[in-house]
């Protein structure tokens, strides 16, 4: 699994760019990570690579995924998973039934997926938070159910646009470190949108410095 | 510090100022509460309490004191009686779960900026302009207008005719009036369907929608499978009320089911009405029975509505558990949006075409437009001013008006002394709307007469008031809650008094949403039908009762005119409403 950004750059109606075309690849396993001033389009970058681009953005250049250009699928079928700042823990589920809703529809039958969901939650030490209404749950505690909520849909890639930024400093260390464990196990190419330096020298992958135009 | 800390610290040395008197005076919260029980739960109470009594053979009036039966025996012995119960539900329940379902389809088009359809990017700019003469026409008008548009003699048919349907005379069929009552559904689904969208679309500004469905997506969710499992089940808690609302119209509607329903028989609303007005005044009494049936009919439909939607979100919650994806539905998904649309250019066609007639002076069958035109109705009503306007004008500045100054000094008291609007609280400003105005307007109209108030304009305001206020209350009571406290704060730091910081800060921002209050009061006095002939005993004349009553005759331009003016008076008072504060903002400048 890889992804690959050639000549990447989202545009404005009048074909302007908003960024210069970025260059990039990320192999399996591997953290590049995303820096750059307030406002030059970083979560832009991400929305054009996942699919959920306004209408009035367009995009130049390609995004293969492990060597396909997904550039013309909608976000549905490019298997490109997002975690934003906020966990978005969907508030009418129960921690186990967000879970439920990320997990793989090829994990077939109600035993079989509430086995991997426990199993889930083990990993991150959240083993009884089940029938938990997310609400209930610390700010950190809802972001590794967020992350374990992206992870188990298997997607191809991972973005992340500053899923720590909330936390506290103590908390962002032990998260950052899960969430980098858990991307190598699984083998997916992540993309890290940070303010930190610490990040960057912790990901040790690639690294990409937006410029305005 | 934190920002919280400090907040409350603000709010700790400026409370002297916000809060002048101390919470142990409670006497402005009581007297706001009386005030509520006594101008909206009494007489919906008095009304259906009067109306059960009828209906249980008590009627002083007419020599009867005791209690039996006879009226519920002689209701369902009435011809048509299970016709009249069969076409009220289903023209309500199919009006409302339609409604509903295309509002969904509508909002979900909406925020779907990943298509580039054709159909969003060229139609979203129509919308708005459709819209707002649709929400301030009250029911009768769009009715009216629709009759026009699809009768046999209509509009469209004139429209395509001859040249594609080769009619030379109007054809022979039933479109509206139809005796299943379908016409009066697509009426009902006309009117409601913006209502109900607008109010989603506000609903839906307190969900992380864009981000949810992103989320959603990147899993390999369809567009139309991440609202059906993410975004409807936080939706539906929001806009239930409404939602309920709209059942409880669409069941119990008197004046549309009047112009677009089935006369043989009629709706079980219609019905009542019939009765009620019959020359033999015996009939009062399984008029009243049918008029209490008909509330019982409603909290059943209520309850049976509610189990229908526990069984659905329980079977989503099933659907979320498996993780299936979904398919996309482009097709039927794109159907259903295009529904929104068409129902707003529907609704918008209703009031051009009445438009159109009150300029006619000939328009023989199948031209497309009038051959010759003329300004005389309107010349007429100009010079004459005729008291059906007069008194729709009273009657809406009235009732808006009070209802208006009910509201701010209800929130503002909450501010000054504390506690909230409890949720029981709320139930009783909302009653009046829960229940079907046929079955408390007649013991309303005995009780009121008890008390001395005889069908004068102070009734009607009063009775046109339990409608208005919860609408105007519902409209206001959000944007009241959104101001931001600090700006209080930082005015009473530097020295506003409390009346102060009422007038110069929340008035003032208020501007615009007080405005909307007051027109959406305006337009909801101004389409009374029931109320103001029960009340009115039929003495008290308004645009609405004229264009109801003018619309089963012969003359379209008349009616054309009163439709017509019937939506034209709500119209002004929101553009006044929308243009107002911008004017006076310009001036600033």
């Amino acid at each position: 699994m890889s992804l690959e950004l050639r000549s990447l750059c989202a545009t404005l109606s009048d074909n302007s760019a908003l960024f210069s075309p970025v260059n990039l690849v990320v192999e399996k396993g591997e953290v590049a990570c995303v820096m750059g001033p307030s406002g030059v389009g970083k979560s832009t970058l991400l929305n054009a690579i996942g699919g959920h681009l306004d209408t009035h953005f367009g995009i130049a250049g390609d995004i293969l995924l492990n060597g396909k250009s997904v550039k013309n699928l909608i976000a549905s079928k490019r298997q490109i998973g997002v975690l934003f700042q906020d966990p978005l823990l969907f508030p009418h589920l129960s921690v186990g039934d967000n879970l439920a809703f990320g997990l793989c529809s090829s994990v077939v039958g109600a035993k079989k997926r509430k086995l991997e969901i426990e199993q889930a939650l083990e990993q991150a030490q959240l083993s009884g938070f089940y029938h938990r209404n997310p609400a209930t749950l610390s700010g950190g505690q809802q972001s590794r159910v967020a992350l374990m909520r992206a992870l188990l849909a298997r997607p191809q890639a991972l973005l992340l646009d500053e899923p720590f930024a909330k936390l506290d400093m103590e908390l962002k260390y032990t998260m950052r470190d899960f969430l980098f464990d858990q991307a190598r196990q699984r083998l997916i190419p992540i993309l890290l949108v940070t303010h930190e330096p610490k990040d960057v020298a912790a990901a040790k992958g690639p690294l990409i410095v937006l410029q305005p135009i | 510090m934190s920002d919280t800390a400090s907040n409350t610290l603000l709010a700790y040395i400026t409370k002297g100022r916000i809060l002048p008197v101390t919470f142990s005076i409670q006497w402005p919260k009581w007297t706001m509460l009386a005030i509520l029980v006594m101008g909206i739960l009494a007489p919906v109470v008095t009304g259906l309490g009067e109306t059960t009594r009828a209906a249980f053979g008590i009627l002083p009036v007419l020599g009867k004191h005791h209690f039996n039966l006879t009226a519920w025996q002689q209701l369902f012995q009435l011809p048509g009686f299970t016709t009249s119960l069969q076409l009220t539900l289903v023209s309500g329940f199919l009006a409302t779960s339609t409604g509903l379902i295309l509002t969904i389809f509508g909002c979900a088009w909406v925020y779907n900026t990943s298509e580039k359809s054709f159909l969003f990017s060229k139609l979203k700019p129509f919308i708005a302009p459709m819209l707002v003469p649709i929400l301030a026409a009250p029911h009768a008008a769009i009715a009216i207008g629709l009759t026009f548009l699809l009768a046999p003699s209509g509009w469209l048919t004139r429209l395509f005719s001859p040249w594609l349907t080769t009619w030379q005379l109007p054809p022979n069929l039933t479109t509206v009036q139809d005796l299943w009552g379908l016409s009066l559904t697509l009426g009902l689904i006309i009117k409601e369907l913006p209502f109900l969208w607008l109010i989603s679309l506000v609903a839906l500004k307190q969900i992380n929608l864009s981000k949810q469905l992103s989320i959603a997506q990147s899993m390999g969710y369809s567009y139309a499978n991440a609202w059906y499992k993410i975004i409807i089940p936080q939706l539906y808690p929001l806009i239930r009320l409404p939602v309920l609302v709209v059942l409880v119209y669409a069941l119990s509607t008197v004046d549309m089911a009047l112009i677009l329903g089935p006369n043989t028989p009629p709706t079980l609303a219609l019905a009542t009405m019939r009765w009620y007005n019959d020359a033999n005044v015996a009939m009062l009494l399984p008029a009243s029975a049918a008029a209490i049936g008909l509330a019982g009919l409603m909290i059943l439909s209520v309850f049976v509505w509610e189990i229908a939607i526990v069984i659905i979100m329980a079977v989503t919650k099933i659907a979320t558990r498996s993780g299936a994806r979904g398919k996309h539905w482009r097709l039927v998904s794109t159907a259903l949006a295009t529904a929104l649309p068409m129902s707003l250019l529907l609704g918008f066609l209703s009031l051009v075409v009445l438009l159109i007639w009150s300029f006619t002076w000939r328009w023989s069958f199948p031209d497309a437009l009038p051959t010759s035109w003329s300004y005389s109705y309107w010349l007429k009503l100009i010079t004459h001013w005729p008291l059906a306007l007069q008194h729709s004008i009273i009657l809406a500045l009235g009732s808006s008006a009070i209802a208006v100054i009910f509201a701010v000094a209800w929130l503002e008291v909450q501010d000054r002394f504390g506690g909230y609007l409890s949720r029981l609280t709320l139930w009783f400003i909302y009653l009046p709307l829960l229940v079907p105005q046929i079955a408390f307007l007649y013991g309303l109209k005995v009780g009121f007469l008890r008390i001395g108030l005889n069908g004068g304009m102070g009734a009607v305001i009063w009775a046109h008031l339990l409608f208005v206020f919860p609408y105007v209350m519902l409209s206001l009571i959000d944007s009241w809650r959104a101001i931001d406290r600090r700006y209080l704060q930082v005015a009473a730091s530097l020295g506003t008094s409390t009346w102060g910081c009422f007038w110069r800060i929340k008035l003032t921002l208020l501007l615009q949403p007080l405005l909307l209050a007051w027109a959406i009061g305006i337009a909801v006095s101004i389409g009374q039908y029931l109320p103001t002939l029960m009340i009115g005993a039929g003495k008290i004349e308004t645009l609405t009762t004229q264009a109801v009553s003018l619309a089963s005759g012969a003359d379209r331009r008349l009616v054309g005119v009163y439709g017509l003016l019937q939506a034209l008076v709500p119209i002004l008072a929101y553009m006044l409403a929308i243009y107002l504060p911008r004017l006076m903002a310009l001036k600033k400048l």
